[in-house]
Parts: C-alpha cells; sequence; structure tokens
C-alpha cells in the first residue's frame, strides 16, 4: 500500500479566473521512504496540490471539487478539523520555501521547535529532543542557539530549523515545497544533502516541490511533472530525465543552462576599469554601542572590455551587488580609482555634469520584476522617462518607445497598459526596454533572472544575447547562479566577503578553478549529470 | 539590559524635550493677544493705569521677557508652577485637585476602547470579507464620523431623559455619600462620558487591530504553525495575537499622551469636574500661569507615555532596540 496516493484530485478556482481547475485530475502516489519530486512552473498547481494533502489551501476562494487523497489508508478530505490537525506536524512534517518569513519573529528558536512537540505530545524529554533535532540538522552548539531568535540566524540556519520542526516528531512523510530556490548556492547543496540523508535515515518518504531539474536529477526517485494544474509526465527519474516523453518536459530540461561556458568573445577597448575599489558600511550604534564596520569590498579591481559581458560571481554578502551600485555611482567608493565610460571617478566628488553622462551610459535591469516597475504609470511612460528627462523630443522618444518594445518582443500595444497586466518575465523584458531607451553602453543586470521561470530565465538570456550583439553592449551579470554566468559571460569575477577571490575567462575558471571557493561553487551547482537528455 | 539602555537612552531626550516644551509654551502664549494684568483689573471695576501697574509688579510681568522666562524655566525645575493669578492658589494645587477626575475618564474610556476595538478588529480580520467584518468595519467608521459632542447629547437624551437610568452631568449626586456608595454613586455618573468618549477612541482600535491581523495572517510563519498542527484558536493566540498587537501598543502610547486633553468636549457637555475644562476657562480668562502650568504637566505626560510605549514595545518584540 502506498503511504499516500493522490486520486483524480480537482481543486476549483473562483469564478472568472482564466481556468476553472487550479488542479485538474492530478493522480500519484508516494511509497514508504521513497523521495517524489513534482515539477512545474509558477501556477502548475504544484502547492496547492501539496497544501491539499493536509487541509491548508491558502485561500477560502479555493476548494477541493473532487476527488481522493488517501494518506495511510484514510481520506484526508473527508477528515475532521481535529483529525487533519493531528496529522499536521505529526505524521506529515512541512518545511516551505522561504525560511527568513517561516519562522514568528517574536518568539526563540527553541520555544518554536518545542510547539510541534508539545502539540503532538511528545512523551520523551521535550527540551532533548529539541536539542537532538538541532544537532541533528547540523547546526552550531544547539544549547544557545534554543535562545536565539529567528533574526539572529542566517537564511540557511533556518531553514535547518525548519527541517528540524518538521522531523521533530518523526513523521512518515515530509512535504517540502521549494525548501532551497531561496538560498545560496552552496548552502542549497548543503539543504538538499541534509534532507537526503535525514529522510533515508529515518525512511521518512519525501514530497519535494521543485522547479529545477538539476534538484530532481540530485534528489528524486521518482518525477511528476505539472502544468497548468494538470499532471503531464510521471516516471522514475531516470526515465523522465533520459526519455522525457512530452514536449513541455524536454522544453524544461532544455532550458536548464548547462555547466558550460563558450570561449570568450575578443574584447575590445576597455569601457569600465576599476583599481582597488574599497568600500565599507558601518552599522548604526547606540549610546553605549560603537557602530561595526562591515567591509563589502576589499580593494576590488575589474575591467569590462567592449561588447563582452563580464559575470560577477558569489553568495549573498558577498558584496556583488555594491561592486554594481559604486560602478553606477550610485553609491561611493571609500577609496580606489575608476574610468567609467570615459569618466575619471575617484569617488571624492563627481561634477553633476559627469555623473548625469556616467547614469545615462551604465544602466541597470533589477532582480524583482514586480517591484521595479511603478504600478500606477503606463509601461509606455516607465520607458520614455529616461529620454524625456534626457531632453529628447517627444515625438523621437515616442517612436523609439515603439521600437524598443518590439525589441524586447512585447506587442507595441503594451504601451498604455500597466505593470500589473504582465507576468514576470514580460515585466523583466519591460525593465530590460526602460533600460535600453537610455541608449547605455553598458547594462548592469542584478540578478535578472533570478526571480523567474527557469523557462523564462532562458527565454530572457537569449533576449539579452541578441540585444547585446545587435547594439554592441558591454553587461556585467551580477549573479549567484554559476549556470547562468556560464552561459551569458566571457570572462568572470568570483567574489567572497567583498574579495575577488578569483577571476578570468569563463571557460578556464570553470574547467580549472584555482580557488577553492570557486571549485566549492561549482561542485554546488545542480546539474544533470551523467544524464543526457535524448534530443 | 535592553530596557536600562533604553531608559539612559531617553532620560536626557526627555530632559531636553521638557525644557524646549517650557520655554515654547512660555513664549506662545505672550504672542496671544490680551494682557493679564487689564483683565484682572477689569474684573475689580477699576481701570486706572496706576492699579494696572501695580498688578504687574506683583506678578512680575514688568521685567523684561527673558527673564520672566528664565525665572519661569528655574521655578519648573522645582515644580513650582507658580500662584494662578484668578484663583489666587497654587497653579500645582488646582491641577492636583483636577487630574483624577480626568485620569478617571479618559483612562477608563480608553482602556476600554483599546480591548473591545482590537478585540473587534481582530474577530473582523479573521472573517475579512464576510458580513461580519461589514458590520463590524462599518460600525467603527460610523463612530468614528460622528461628533463627539452629538453622541454625547444624544446618549443623555437617550439614558437619562428618556429612559432615567443614568445621571446625565457631574462626577456625583446632589446628595454626598460616604465610603462604598461614594464609589457606586462615581461609577454611575461615570457611565454616560466613558460610553461617549470610548465609541471615539474605539473606530481607531478596530481600524488598527484589523489591518494588523489581516496582515499577519498573511505571512508565512502562520502557515508553518497551522502545519505544525496547531487549531486556528492556538494559532491566533500564540502567533498572530503577539505580532499583530504592536501597532497597537504604539497608538495607544500615542493617545495616552493625549489623555489630559483630549476630553474638552466631554468634561463641558457632561459638566465633569476635570482639566480639560479647567484649560478652558483659564485659556478664556488669560491666566498665564495656570495656562502653561496645565500645558506642562501634559507635555510631562506626553513624554512618559513615550517612555512606556517604547518600553512595552521592546518586551513584545525583541528586534527592537538590538539590531
Amino acid at each position: 500500500m502506498s503511504l499516500l496516493r493522490i486520486e483524480d484530485l480537482r481543486i476549483a478556482l473562483p469564478k472568472g479566473g482564466d481556468r476553472a481547475f487550479a488542479v485538474d485530475g492530478v493522480s500519484l502516489h508516494v511509497d514508504q521512504g521513497e523521495t517524489l519530486c513534482v515539477v512545474g512552473e509558477s501556477g502548475s498547481g504544484k502547492s496547492l496540490t501539496a497544501s491539499a494533502i493536509v487541509g491548508l489551501l491558502p485561500s477560502r476562494s479555493l476548494r477541493v471539487a473532487g476527488g481522493r487523497i488517501l494518506f495511510e489508508g484514510s481520506d484526508t478530505l473527508r477528515m475532521s478539523s481535529r483529525e487533519l490537525q493531528d496529522l499536521r506536524g505529526g505524521r506529515v512534517g512541512f518545511v516551505f520555501q522561504d525560511p527568513l518569513s517561516s519562522l514568528n519573529p517574536l518568539e526563540r528558536i527553541g520555544k518554536q521547535v518545542e510547539e510541534v512537540l508539545r502539540q503532538h505530545r511528545w512523551t520523551g524529554d521535550h527540551r532533548q529532543r529539541v536539542l537532538e533535532m538541532l544537532s541533528a540538522v547540523q547546526l552550531p552548539s544547539p544549547e544557545s542557539l534554543v535562545e536565539a531568535y529567528p533574526w539572529q540566524l542566517s537564511g540557511g540556519q533556518r531553514q535547518r530549523v525548519m527541517i528540524a520542526t518538521a522531523l521533530a516528531t518523526r513523521p512518515s512523510l515530509l512535504v517540502a515545497d521549494e525548501p532551497t530556490s531561496a538560498l545560496d548556492v552552496t548552502t542549497q547543496a548543503q539543504i538538499l544533502e541534509l534532507l537526503r540523508d535525514l529522510t533515508k535515515q529515518h525512511g521518512i518518504a519525501l514530497f519535494l516541490i521543485t522547479h529545477d531539474f538539476g534538484v530532481v536529477a540530485r534528489m528524486a526517485d521518482r518525477v511528476a511533472v505539472m502544468k497548468s494544474g494538470k499532471l503531464v509526465e510521471y516516471g522514475t527519474r531516470d526515465a523522465v530525465l533520459r526519455t522525457p516523453r512530452e514536449a513541455y518536459t524536454r522544453k524544461l530540461l532544455d532550458a536548464v543552462p548547462p555547466l558550460r561556458a563558450g570561449p570568450a568573445r575578443p574584447a575590445g577597448e576597455p569601457v569600465l576599469k576599476a583599481t582597488g575599489l574599497t568600500k565599507s558600511w558601518v552599522t548604526r550604534g547606540s549610546l553605549f554601542r560603537p557602530g561595526r564596520t562591515v567591509a563589502a569590498l576589499k580593494n576590488v579591481s575589474m575591467s569590462l572590455g567592449h561588447g563582452n559581458t563580464l559575470a560577477v560571481v558569489g553568495e549573498s554578502g558577498s558584496g556583488k551587488s555594491t561592486l554594481a551600485r559604486v560602478l553606477m555611482c550610485l553609491t561611493g567608493a571609500d577609496s580606489g580609482q575608476a574610468d567609467l565610460v570615459g569618466i575619471n571617478a575617484n569617488y571624492l566628488g563627481l561634477r553633476s555634469r559627469d555623473l548625469a553622462t556616467v547614469r545615462r551610459n551604465i544602466q541597470l535591469v533589477f532582480q524583482d520584476p514586480y517591484a521595479s516597475l511603478n504600478p500606477r504609470r503606463r509601461i509606455g511612460a516607465a520607458v520614455a522617462q529616461g529620454p524625456l528627462a534626457q531632453g529628447e523630443k517627444p515625438g523621437a522618444v515616442h517612436a523609439r518607445v515603439a521600437e524598443l518594445l518590439g525589441k524586447v518582443q512585447l506587442d507595441p500595444s503594451a504601451a498604455d497598459r500597466y505593470p500589473n497586466e504582465f507576468s514576470g518575465g514580460q515585466r523583466q523584458r519591460i525593465a530590460i526596454a526602460r533600460a535600453l531607451a537610455m541608449r547605455p553602453r553598458v547594462l548592469i543586470a542584478d540578478e535578472a533572472v533570478s526571480a523567474l521561470d527557469v523557462s523564462v530565465q532562458a527565454e530572457i538570456l537569449t533576449l539579452l544575447k541578441d540585444i547585446q550583439r545587435d547594439e554592441g553592449l558591454s553587461m556585467i551579470f551580477v549573479t549567484h547562479d554559476l549556470r547562468v554566468a556560464a552561459r551569458m559571460a566571457d570572462q568572470v569575477i568570483v567574489m567572497q566577503s567583498g574579495c575577488v577571490v578569483e577571476q578570468g575567462a569563463m571557460q578556464d575558471v570553470l574547467t580549472a578553478p584555482q580557488h577553492h571557493y570557486t571549485a566549492a561553487l561549482i561542485d554546488a551547482v545542480p546539474s544533470l549529470p551523467s544524464i543526457s537528455v535524448q534530443q | 539590559m535592553r530596557f536600562v539602555y533604553a531608559f539612559a537612552a531617553w532620560l536626557p531626550r526627555a530632559l531636553l524635550v521638557l525644557v524646549a516644551i517650557g520655554l515654547l509654551n512660555f513664549f506662545l502664549i505672550r504672542l496671544a493677544p490680551g494682557d493679564p494684568a487689564s483683565v484682572l483689573a477689569g474684573e475689580t471695576g477699576a481701570s486706572d493705569a496706576r492699579y494696572i501697574e501695580e498688578i504687574r509688579k506683583s506678578y512680575g510681568l514688568d521685567q523684561p521677557l527673558w527673564l520672566q522666562a528664565a525665572t519661569y524655566l528655574r521655578n519648573l525645575a522645582t515644580f513650582d508652577l507658580g500662584v494662578s493669578y484668578r484663583m489666587q492658589r497654587d497653579v500645582a494645587d488646582i491641577i492636583g485637585e483636577r487630574i483624577p477626575a480626568t485620569l478617571l475618564l479618559t483612562s477608563t474610556a480608553l482602556v476600554l476602547a483599546i480591548i473591545i476595538g482590537t478585540l473587534l478588529g481582530i474577530q473582523a480580520a479573521r472573517r475579512a470579507g464576510t458580513w461580519q467584518d461589514t458590520v463590524i468595519s462599518a460600525f467603527a467608521m460610523l463612530c468614528y464620523a460622528t461628533p463627539v459632542f452629538w453622541v454625547g447629547l444624544l446618549l443623555v437624551l437617550l439614558l437619562s431623559v428618556h429612559a432615567g437610568i443614568l445621571p446625565p452631568f457631574g462626577m456625583s449626586g446632589l446628595i454626598p455619600k460616604s465610603g462604598f456608595a461614594a464609589v457606586l454613586d462615581a461609577l454611575h455618573h461615570l457611565v454616560l462620558p466613558v460610553m461617549t468618549l470610548a465609541l471615539f477612541y474605539f473606530a481607531v482600535y478596530v481600524r488598527l487591530g484589523r489591518s494588523a491581523t489581516v496582515e499577519v495572517l498573511g505571512r508565512d510563519f502562520v502557515r508553518s504553525a497551522r502545519a505544525k498542527g496547531l487549531s486556528e484558536r492556538q494559532v491566533l493566540r500564540r502567533h498572530v495575537l503577539r505580532n499583530s498587537v504592536i501597532p497597537v501598543v504604539t497608538m495607544a502610547g500615542l493617545q495616552v499622551g493625549q489623555l489630559l486633553g483630549g476630553a474638552v468636549i466631554v468634561e463641558s457637555v457632561f459638566a465633569w469636574p476635570g482639566i480639560g475644562r479647567l484649560a478652558f476657562d483659564a485659556l478664556m480668562q488669560r491666566d498665564y500661569n495656570l495656562i502653561l502650568g496645565i500645558f506642562f504637566v501634559s507635555s510631562i505626560m506626553v513624554v512618559l507615555a513615550n517612555l512606556i510605549t517604547d518600553l512595552a514595545v521592546r518586551s513584545i518584540d525583541p528586534r527592537v532596540g538590538r539590531s
């Protein structure tokens, strides 16, 4: 008998949506101790399916319209709320995507882990069990950690706490909803390994939701691929990855950028050049406590040749975004010299005319396409604003907006619409059009594709490459994802704690990393090893 | 330890604020048209220049302004608020007599409003979008939009004149009572003004409680709590309440500071012998010392309320003051 068997599950959407069912006729099962990966893009219904297992659908407007969910033989759709409560956290543990917000900020860690034991009347010593679980998830000094608050922990540590909580009561099923997609790549690898070890060790079945086929290759026994609420492909890992039957699965697999870089293109004259950049932030102190100084950049040098792409790779807190900000003169550096598109910047005060030149020639595309567009401003106005502010004639700007929208493959009618009418990928296209409107010589993309689904990500990357070729742009690609960097960049600099630990041609760095940190980053990339996808 | 730091950081700031407020009040009140000496002289019926000059001299009003200000500040430091020109008594004594009545009225009203308002707000948030939410929100809006004096008069009409169950004005009956009976009598008189004032405060807490709870209910850690197997009631009590009460505490702190001034209208409608009416009368009579005294005591309340709010928020939210 399967541990979990979902039969013909249907979850209805409120009337007037783009489709009638968020989840439409999904049937799948999970056996004792095995790992099922459910893959799909945003909106495919994978998270809703998981929530439905224990009656945790997020909104009152969503309801189960049909089907059965048998867990250990009994239908959870027919359970009383009391029975469901016993299931949640007792027989079924949950780990969610965003560890930063999954813990109550006002309660101590120990109390939050212990709560689940109390709730399910754990018979042993609670404190003992909490400490045991915190060390099982390899957190340092559990004794002092129980007294800590969530905000004193890093993202990876918080996710470990979530896993400790979910496994504390020895559940038979662990549901993990994108547990690593908000984490740095090395942390991601560690958390996945931890999940695999702990579930295998205790024979716990894992229902793992992900959009990343790299994760699937690493973790899955079997795979379910979902699209628009329907199950489109279902089988063992090797079958799905090696011989996908569905075009959609193939498309998703193809969209995973391989960790392989082409030879560097010849570089022109440097458009951006910086030497010895140093920048530190001082955190605010109080009357009795001096502020701390955090070095974000330590003696960083870089150079970007005309028509080339430079990837800046590193984990959160490595200083890569600070570098981007300094290069755009959004913030000053403490010391160092830079030549920015022909303007010599020593950061001791740039004349406002020079600053305007730098800003016009270096444009930025941000990470979050939902936050980077003003929701009250039409797309056309957003794209036109920069050139108009520079004093270009409205007629010419209008024509250019239409041309740019075409270039990023959007309909010209988009100019009259508002951001909320567009998907994340479309918004990122708009953000690119807005950046290009200034006719920049350098485009800085700060994690510009990391919030996007993998197939959308691939489209945006292709688009950027095409635009770069057509316009003769130089690009800086700030990213934590080595696969994206490999696909885009000629040169790379690897940053760790504000220092450049390695730099060189992308291809060379990938094939023969000199620094152990670079090697660790490469190792941590979830890829499709040894599985050749048949085209 | 965090609380000691907070207090130590607060103390010099509070003293500075009090000195600044004292000076500001002093000069502001002298900018207002009208001369206390001539008002006093006018009331005795005499209006010759020599008499007015004498009054000036005896109250120190003939001194240069900066000297008057310095004297005023020096007296403040020893909590000597001066003598009321009109009543010929110590200002501190007069205020001391009136404060209890006002505090009784306003704090009762505020506490009721905070508790009932917040609870109703939370209930509205739990049932967001249903008829319960609509009824609660609409009622709160109605209370907020209706003028306080009108609500007061209406309640008097309804509950005193027609129903005859509550006394319409004052703080005690005509026949003085003693002991427990006196307490009951005061409570009986308290009901109407408290209701009037509470209905006004109440709307703010409904709105705050509702919006904060809606926000917190949507946070990820609430989902985590549900996934641990907690019932809705437990989720609300253990995880939502403490998070959503933070803006309520901040708002309450702001209003506590205004407790002394907030009741002028209600005190007038119900002839409540509090400090609001005292301030109003003093203002009309150009009783400088008394007005300044009332202002000063109010500002002490504000500064103290700030400290208490800060400490309360710190005790709820461990992140404050530790980032």
